[in-house]
């Protein structure tokens, strides 16, 4: 069809906001190698601890929450704003609700964010709960950003040309307005003084506890499950020219994945002082998670039926189809790890740091890496990306790296949790626990590997990315108009453009 | 059955039916452990932080320790044989936030008071690796040169007290006089110990209390309070 018709047909095609999706890929992309970097960095230090240089503000303790926030808030949050912000667009043909400077102010109030959190914890100041380290004011500043954000994503909802709110918009919905729950409920906490960044929490104890890992494995759930899912549905049906495999599966996905989630968050407190029948709850559901994890992942990969040929020459899809196999299988370890006795083990030891990494490195970081490959060369208009065999080096090195990094996490995971329940013949402990230390020896040096590996390739991918838009050899020839042809998008079918 | 077309094609449908669906596993979940009286269990010897254990606590926050400690004993045979007596939910009744951590890329620190005497503790945080060869533990000694920040200790008791920690006003009143007493070895400590029973004392140079005696005090006092062989499972039972 031509676009003279198509406009005919649907009128006018919307000129989108792309400039602040250009904005937030170029943050995801300076922030993916920040988070590689330090992750590489406090690795060293765990190889050889001597790397901590004896100074306060790169200890491990204080450089920890900056690799996990760099990683999840920094990188994948910003992927998630400028994916949710191109996706909601297209899919509702409507510009963003809320002007330039609304947008603008989402962008740079989101940077300010991760740099204040940053420094915050270097100069040592942090709440101690594990991805809310960030003091009461920087809570508060991201509460401001947060709700502007949900202002702009539903007002563009509701200004839409199309009659269906399209599915990625569902999970993207969903993670807004979870994350938005959690972050408020789990951050109260009563400052010492308006003047001082020094807080107490307003629980205590086991209460705390929970409230804690209520938030923190929703953040998992939402953060880095829901928000990635909505580029799930939207990336891989454009990448492979398909409609999503099943549209009643995506309902049931949906809403079986968004109750059953918040559920879950009791299995970090198995054996714990936390009540019974709470670990129980959080066990049983999160084996019920199950079932829509795999609804989901099947709907991911069965989208390529009949595509199948496109791995083979678009590597960007290769790393989104990769992406939902690391989701399936994580959230098939997840499960696993949830059951108490299985839990008796895994607690405490690097398995659970294994786990956490074939998620964050496999589906989160791989689904990005998909989308960007994606997303560059729409979004600077130019015809293709650089090098695709430069986009085959990284997939493999980044492959090989996290490959290296969860083998190792689960040797080293399994062997401690023997190591630390092994009894000799006459019935003593076998082994003290700094022996349990000196085994995992040789493991840390190879997670250490692992993470060089997934470093090296982000550093190709910014190359690339970088040629991608100063090479003239990418430029659009003349002869293609530069307004994208508009296809009608609606729950069903491709999503338009 | 509804269609759903109702949440499809309504964006603030979609928005209330989404946050109605995920605020009641939390609700069911978190609302009981504030309203079941036995989820935290009654025992004998349980008393907020002294002034200078409280310091100590902030540090340990602070410096993210519970990255690589726990403190929380698994009832699980091999835990209690290695740390003790598993830890109950009393035990953490005062702190805000709770600090049982996640992953022990060191051991398990909730009862390590009194497992090792004050020289130790300072040595092992100053260069742990003098007394643990095989220890990852990154250096510590800045602490034993910054001193104490003895200006906001009351604010911080007060702030304690307003999220429900039962301070007294005698308490916060003497706060700075139980740190003297707490930090000094010829001092009297018969009122802090009246009010904190079990505290443990430390030794700071020139009687400048720095962060790493605070710390020490921290440490010292760790699982130390509620006497198990003055209480039965029974009472225990959540």
């Amino acid at each position: 069809m031509s676009g003279a018709a198509l406009e005919h047909h649907l009128g006018p095609a919307p000129i989108y906001n792309d400039a602040v999706v250009k904005k937030f890929v170029i943050a995801a992309i300076f922030w993916a190698i920040v988070a590689f970097l330090v992750g590489v960095w406090i690795a060293t230090e765990l190889a050889w601890p001597a790397a901590n240089l004896g100074l306060s503000w790169i200890n491990f303790g204080r450089l920890r929450p900056v690799h996990t926030s760099a990683a999840i808030f920094a990188f994948g949050g910003s992927a998630l704003f400028g994916t949710s912000f191109f996706v909601v667009q297209r899919t509702c043909r409507a510009r963003l609700w809320g002007g330039e400077a609304l947008a603008n102010f989402v962008f740079w109030g989101y940077q300010f964010f991760i740099v204040m959190a940053a420094l915050s914890y270097v100069m040592g100041f942090s709440q101690s709960k594990e991805y809310a380290e960030p003091e009461w004011h920087i809570d508060l500043w991201l509460t401001v950003v947060w709700v502007c954000y949900l202002l702009i994503f539903v007002g563009t909802l509701i200004k839409r040309q199309e009659p269906h709110i399209y599915v990625a918009n569902w999970f993207y919905l969903a993670f807004i307005v979870t994350v938005a729950m959690l972050h408020i409920v789990n951050n109260l906490a009563m400052p010492i003084s308006p003047y001082a960044a020094k807080s107490y929490s307003v629980y205590a104890g086991v209460q705390d506890a929970l409230v804690q890992w209520w938030y923190g494995h929703n953040a998992v759930g939402f953060f880095l499950t829901a928000g990635f899912l909505g580029m799930m549905y939207y990336f891989i049906p454009k990448a492979a020219g398909r409609p999503v495999y099943s549209y009643r599966l995506s309902i049931v996905h949906f809403w079986t994945l968004i109750f059953l989630y918040i559920w879950a968050g009791p299995h970090h407190l198995h054996w714990t002082a936390l009540p019974d029948w709470t670990q129980t709850l959080g066990m049983a559901f999160s084996i019920m998670l199950w079932m829509p994890s795999w609804g989901g992942m099947i709907n991911g990969i069965m989208t390529l039926s009949g595509a199948w040929d496109k791995l083979r020459t678009d590597p960007g899809l290769r790393f989104s189809v990769t992406a939902v196999g690391f989701y399936g299988m994580s959230t098939f370890e997840g499960p696993v790890m949830s059951v108490r006795d299985v839990n008796a083990l895994s607690h405490y030891t690097d398995w659970t740091i294994g786990h956490v990494h074939s998620g964050a490195l496999g589906w989160v970081a791989f689904i990005v890496f998909g989308a960007l490959y994606y997303l560059v060369p729409v979004l600077w208009h130019r015809q293709r990306l650089y090098s695709t065999k430069l986009v085959a080096w990284h997939y493999w090195i980044a492959t090989l790296g996290i490959v290296l990094y969860i083998v190792s996490m689960w040797v080293a995971g399994i062997m401690q949790g023997l190591m630390w329940r092994a009894y000799d013949q006459y019935g003593f402990l076998q082994y003290s626990f700094v022996e349990s230390v000196v085994a995992v020896h040789p493991f840390y040096v190879i997670r250490l590997l692992g993470g060089v590996f997934f470093l090296t390739g982000g550093l190709i991918m910014v190359y690339n990315f970088y040629r991608t838009i100063t090479s003239p050899t990418t430029e659009l020839p003349q002869a293609i108009p530069l307004v994208p042809v508009t296809s009608p998008a609606g729950a069903l079918g491709v999503p338009g453009e | 059955m509804i269609k759903h077309q109702f949440f499809e094609k309504n964006a603030i449908f979609l928005l209330v039916g989404t946050l109605l669906t995920v605020a009641i596993g939390g609700i069911v979940e978190i609302v009981p452990l504030f309203t079941i009286e036995t989820t935290v269990e009654h025992v004998q010897g349980m008393r907020p932080y002294t002034p200078l254990e409280m310091a100590g606590r902030d540090i340990y926050v602070r410096e993210g320790c519970y990255l690589c400690h726990s403190q929380q004993i698994r009832a699980l045979r091999d835990e209690v044989e290695r740390y003790g007596h598993y830890s109950i939910a009393a035990e953490s009744m005062y702190d805000h936030p709770f600090q049982w951590g996640s992953k022990r890329i060191g051991p398990d620190l909730a009862r390590v008071g009194g497992k090792y005497s004050n020289d130790w503790q300072y040595a092992h945080l100053k260069n742990p690796q003098e007394l643990v060869p095989e220890s990852l533990m990154p250096h510590y000694a800045f602490l034993a040169d910054t001193p104490l920040r003895l200006d906001d200790i009351e604010r911080r008791m007060r702030t304690l007290r307003a999220v429900g920690v039962p301070y007294s006003d005698e308490d916060v009143a003497q706060a700075a006089a139980d740190i003297a007493a707490q930090t000094n070895p010829a001092a009297d400590t018969t009122d802090l110990l009246k009010r904190y029973p079990k505290a443990v004392g430390v030794a700071a140079q020139d009687g400048r209390p720095s962060e790493m005696d605070a710390l020490v005090a921290y440490l010292q006092m760790l699982g130390t309070l509620v006497n198990f062989a003055d209480t039965n499972t029974e009472r225990l039972q959540q």
